[in-house]
């Protein structure tokens, strides 16, 4: 029965992070959500954290959480069988040219940014 | 026939487990028989998917590959913000918040970083096609960096409907071209530790071409790629059309 507190705990932060990505969309005056599922796992692993703390976590609370984590790649296949992958190819050569020359270009780039930040 | 049909169209998501177990598991047997495991079944699986993707679109016409074929709908479902976001978060139990606090700096300079180059190669790659004013430029930029960024800065900046569609498309391709590239050249440039892979997951941006891409290359990395990543669409819809426009405005 406890599996439903570790869904809950996982749905709990996921509410709390995309309020917090709305309100600061919203704070910013632009319609988007800035970084709510970035905020949701940040808080999730708060959460983690003090429940581990206090001993209050147990394997079937960690499961309902695990669930959902080994779902994230069937759901990525899933996504990718969802998108507008046909229009994406022939919308003609520019949009093929912008989406995929700038991300050839920043695996080159990668390296360098890595290098150059454990140097300072 | 006829019951069968109605089954899955009242059932549409418990088909869609249905049907994504079917496609693992033909990824899976393929990458094991024919290519002796050298490329994990994941990455097989996501590729698939996006062909199916594509022949999706072109049976039916529509904007959502597969899901817009009536039967596959769950797949739309399963694949789509909702779940994605809430699968997302849950990979956040397997990392460590000390990890990624120590590496927040890297991941924060190449958010910024990330947004700047992809915006600029955007608006220089438009530019060569022959666009000259400061908001098709803008958008296409902006669709470069992510293909929500692309449609609400182009919505900003009032973009004709064209370049709109333009800007989403290029952010698909990206989307699609890291979720193939990565697991190739993850070895070659170092993305093999939490650290790295934030800042991967900053330069790079789009968050589903760098869930998928790690995904396919160390599903352990996946939250720390992740949790940049999400940050991009937000500062990207914040950045371009405001600071990136003024400046294209002076330019154009």
């Amino acid at each position: 029965m406890k599996i439903i507190y570790g869904v809950a705990l996982l749905a709990l932060s996921y509410l709390i992070g995309q309020w917090l990505g709305e309100f600061f969309g919203n704070l910013l005056g632009i319609n988007a959500n800035v970084g709510g599922v970035g905020f949701a796992m940040i808080i999730l692993m708060v959460l983690k954290e003090w429940f581990i703390k206090n001993s209050w976590m147990s394997p079937d609370i960690d499961s309902g959480i695990e669930f959902w984590n080994k779902m994230y790649i069937p759901v990525v296949i899933a996504m990718a069988a969802s998108l507008n992958v046909k229009s994406a190819v022939s919308t003609g050569t520019l949009a093929i040219v912008a989406g995929a020359i700038p991300v050839v270009v920043s695996f080159f780039v990668f390296p360098m940014i890595l290098k150059n930040f454990h140097k300072n | 026939m006829d019951i069968f049909l109605n089954l899955v169209g009242k059932n549409g998501l418990i088909f869609g487990f249905l049907v994504i177990g079917i496609i693992v598991a033909f990824s899976e047997l393929f990458s094991k028989k024919v290519l002796n495991s050298k490329i994990p079944g994941s990455a097989i699986a996501i590729f698939l998917g996006l062909v199916l993707g594509y022949v999706g679109g072109v049976f039916s016409g529509g904007e959502k590959g597969l899901a817009d074929i009536a039967i596959f709908k769950g797949v739309g479902i399963l694949g789509g913000a909702m779940f994605r976001d809430f699968a997302i978060v849950a990979t956040a139990i397997g990392a460590s918040f000390y990890l990624v606090r120590k590496a927040g700096l890297l991941g924060m300079i190449s958010l910024f970083f990330g947004i700047g180059l992809f915006f600029f190669m955007g608006v220089l790659l438009a530019y060569a096609w022959g666009y000259r004013d400061a908001a098709s430029l803008c958008t296409i930029g902006a669709g470069a960096c992510t293909y929500i960024v692309g449609p609400v800065t182009g919505a900003a900046v009032g973009a004709s409907s064209e370049v709109i569609a333009l800007s989403i498309a290029a952010g698909v391709v990206k989307t699609i071209a890291v979720t193939i590239i990565t697991p190739i050249a993850a070895n070659k440039i170092g993305l093999n530790s939490p650290e790295s892979a934030m800042a991967f997951g900053g330069l790079m941006g789009t968050s589903s071409g760098v869930a998928a891409g790690l995904a396919a290359t160390d599903p352990k990395l996946v939250p720390y790629g992740a949790v940049t990543a999400t940050f991009y669409t937000g500062l990207g819809c914040l950045i371009c059309p405001s600071l990136f426009y003024i400046l294209l405005e002076m330019i154009f």
